[in-house]
């Protein structure tokens, strides 16, 4: 997270930490452990009154930011619900907001999205052998005034609470996105299991589905840099989350250190764990560090943004695991257990690490920048 | 934004020149003076003969001068001490208008900073204006005499002796790991003034030039044939008390910030260094050169060890950003450079293990054609070097968790104990 808050941010950003606090307590995300949304209605509507859904949507439709930079202040929300390992569909649905926003058309569809009163889910991924980074199957095929989708998609956060879906799908060499109701004739939407305790995510599979021309989103076949930015803004929301995770899980960690004695002493005292609390704390900075500057410059288009925020998901991804897991080494058996907090945010960071692209698929996008960079020598 | 964490106690001007104007100078005068950077990436690591090093330090004296001549050297130095009294951002304009050339890289660690840095914080009146302008001018090449043979992460436990003799003092003693002490003209020294009190309680700082009588340089050989470093023998040398640097016995007070204006050279507004000239002897780019060489740049493992290196890279950047805003800006503490120390440390190994396997067999043997691949084997002998030189990586990490965490201090045989009683390794 940012060094430094201005004041109106650091207050947008403890109001939704005290909410979550309130609202969302390890007691209620162990009591949704068994819930088929994992999220209830009223929780999401007060957090979308609380600005979660608003700001990457342009002011004329109404959405606007805290700072100037609503993806920066959403980072805020992200990593105060990987804090917290909250509930709630905070990715896709600010992924699909922003997309809405920057189109021309469907913006009849914003207004449930801002208010939280209805959920649309972002079918990006596709499943085993095609669940590369990139990889899009789903065919989207024009046919007379209709389209037809055919493909699958997983996995697809929310959809199982979802009134429509924004597809990624493929027509020819190029990328395009549909919007479909999710109750249309051949979709189908099976839940799938997850780490997570509270995030749900389905296949849905798309069966000869038809619909008009008129529910695609920009042009057929020329969606590939909306679908671009639109992983941005999921890379930069995953990795404030991932950051957040690993802060508390950091926190926690050193508290304990603190309070646990064996041999007389407390674990803090031992210089061989010091060492790795030291080696964690580089990690957190260093992420916290890239994270931040990966917003930055997905924020105002910088032509590394997309180098920085591959970067940044894969260093995050790779170290926030490792720390995450060091902590449960650090805490013993009883990090390994149901009723002690630290697996909140250890699943939180394990599905982040492997949602939007792995570490070792991001080092391989990232070498793809530097491959394709003239000789600076 | 306030400077002074990084300047100590001088402001900068208040009247500054403009940033557009200043980069047409610098510009004009890279124009005129400056030869571009040649084709071999990272040369840095190439073992150079005396006379290519005395040639380099001597073209690097020139273009300091010129610097100077041109109203360019010592940019967020005072007017007062020669050097220009501009901001931080004048400075990271003479940094990103140096990528791709020439600069003099031997006066920057240590001469401008931790040396310069730590004459600003404490030297005398008579000190300051007598050295700063001197450096600036490339007239004088300052080197650490800081580390000694009993240890190296241990510097406060010095045995190098100062004596008081009227207005003199006797220095006797060892020093190690100075770089170039044989071409170099002044030294920032730490030595024990007071034997029966606490270790940190009987230190004092002196300078003096290292042609004078009563040093003797021994250069170094290291595992891969470079002589660069240096170990240097004090008998009887003589420093006046005017070359006292801080108040006698208080010399931890200067050690402490000392360290700190090591720790965060490469971040300090008293050092040039080029954008990207970093970035290209340890990035992606520069394993991409080496994975070329090797023929490897279509193996799908190869560009995922080229992006590996390069996030490592990218975000070693934004980390030392963060942590140098920190720190400036008193949102982290100064003690928070440990954790950029340990993450350089740290990647360094990584990067040139990376390095290493792009390399392949031609890391091992090579011919004189194999180009970059043949620094790959060397280098990696020497890998180390990145998580010992400056101080070692656990050193770093007994500051981070110790100071950044408040978790609690080693055992230690040498607190409160008059130093003459502390145990020692047999000499």
């Amino acid at each position: 997270m940012l060094l430094e808050l201005g004041s109106d941010q650091e207050f947008f950003r403890a109001t939704t930490a005290r909410f979550l606090e309130d609202q969302a307590p390890p007691a209620e995300l162990r009591r949704l452990r068994d819930d088929p949304a994992g999220f209830t209605q009223d929780y999401w509507r007060r957090g979308a009154d609380l600005g979660w859904t608003s700001l990457l949507v342009g002011e004329a439709l109404g959405g606007g930011s805290i700072s100037g930079s609503g993806l920066i202040d959403l980072t805020l929300v992200a990593h105060e619900f990987g804090r917290h390992a909250s509930p709630g569909p905070l990715v896709p649905t600010n992924v699909v907001a922003g997309a809405l926003s920057a189109a021309t058309t469907h913006h009849d569809l914003l207004p449930g999205v801002l208010d939280g009163s209805s959920i649309i889910a972002w079918c990006l991924g596709e499943g085993p052998p095609n669940d590369g980074l990139g990889q899009v199957h789903l065919e989207v095929r024009p046919d007379g005034d209709e389209v037809v989708l055919s493909g699958s998609k997983r996995p697809v956060e929310s959809a199982g609470e979802a009134s429509h879906l924004l597809v990624v799908g493929r027509s020819g060499d190029g990328l395009t996105q549909v919007l479909v109701a999710a109750d249309a004739a051949g979709v189908s939407i099976t839940p799938m299991h997850g780490v997570d305790l509270t995030r749900r995510f389905s296949r849905v599979t798309f069966d000869e589905v038809r619909v008009p021309a008129d529910a695609v989103v920009g042009q057929i076949g020329k969606a590939d840099e909306d679908v671009e930015r639109q992983l941005l803004h999921a890379l930069v929301l995953t990795n404030a989350e991932s950051v957040g995770a690993m802060q508390a899980a950091f926190d926690m960690t050193v508290e304990w250190a603190f309070d646990r004695y064996s041999f007389g002493r407390p674990l803090a005292s031992y210089q061989a764990l010091k060492h790795r609390f030291a080696m964690m704390a580089t990690w957190l900075e260093a992420s916290h560090a890239i994270s931040d500057e990966a917003a930055a410059a997905v924020a105002v288009g910088d032509p590394d943004a997309s180098e920085l925020a591959g970067a940044a998901k894969a260093f995050v991804g790779e170290y926030g695991a490792e720390l995450l897991q060091e902590c449960v080494q650090l805490h013993g058996g009883i990090g390994v257990t149901f009723e002690h907090d630290l697996h909140l945010v250890l699943r939180r960071l394990t599905a982040d690490r492997a949602l939007y692209g792995s570490p070792a698929e991001h080092r391989v996008r990232v070498a793809g920048h530097v491959l394709a960079e003239e000789d600076a020598s | 934004m306030s400077d002074e964490t990084v300047v100590g106690e001088n402001s900068v001007g208040d009247e500054h020149e403009d940033i557009e104007s200043f980069r047409d100078r610098v510009r004009a005068f890279i124009r005129a003076n400056l030869r571009p950077i040649g084709d071999g990436v990272d040369s840095h690591w190439r073992i150079r003969t005396d006379e290519e090093e005395l040639a380099e330090v001597a073209r690097e004296r020139g273009i300091q001068r010129a610097l100077f001549d041109a109203g360019l050297a010592g940019v967020c130095v005072p007017i007062e001490y020669g050097g220009q009294g501009l901001s931080v951002a004048h400075q990271r304009v003479l940094n990103e208008e140096l990528r791709g050339y020439e600069y003099p890289t031997r006066f920057q660690i240590p001469t401008f900073s931790p040396c310069m840095a730590v004459l600003l914080d404490f030297g005398t009146e008579e000190q300051k204006l007598r050295h700063v302008p001197a450096m600036l001018k490339g007239e004088e090449l300052w080197m650490q005499f800081l580390s000694e043979p009993s240890g190296g992460s241990d510097v406060a436990g010095a045995l190098t002796t100062a004596v008081r003799d009227g207005d003199e003092w006797i220095l006797n003693g060892s020093k190690v790991w100075t770089t170039g002490a044989w071409w170099s003209d002044w030294g920032l020294c730490l030595a024990r003034t007071n034997w029966d009190v606490p270790k940190h309680r009987g230190l004092s700082v002196f300078i003096f030039p290292i042609d004078s009588e009563g040093i003797e340089i021994q250069r170094i050989e290291m595992l891969n044939g470079s002589q660069e470093f240096c170990q240097e023998f004090l008998t009887d040398l003589r420093v006046p008390d005017s070359d006292r640097v801080g108040e006698v016995n208080d010399g931890w007070t200067v050690g402490t910030r000392w360290m700190f204006h090591e720790r965060m050279s490469h971040n300090s507004p008293l050092v040039t260094v080029p954008v990207g000239g970093v970035r290209a002897g340890v990035g992606g780019a520069a394993m991409k050169a080496i994975a070329s060489d090797a023929g490897r740049l279509d193996d799908p493992r190869a560009q995922e060890l080229i992006g590996e290196a390069e996030v490592l890279d990218l975000v070693g950047h934004a980390l030392k950003r963060r942590v140098g805003h920190g720190i400036t800006t008193g949102t982290m503490s100064d003690q928070s450079s440990a954790i950029a120390r340990l993450y350089a440390g740290w990647t360094h190994s990584r990067r040139i293990t990376i390095q290493f396997e792009l390399a392949g067999a031609a890391g091992a043997a090579w011919l004189d054609e194999d180009g970059q691949l043949g620094e790959c084997g060397p280098a990696f002998l020497m890998r180390q070097v990145g998580s010992i030189g400056g101080g070692t990586t656990e050193m770093a990490a007994n500051v981070v968790s110790e100071r950044v965490l408040g978790m609690p201090r080693e055992r230690s045989g040498d607190r409160d104990v008059p130093f003459r009683d502390v145990p020692r390794s047999p000499t």
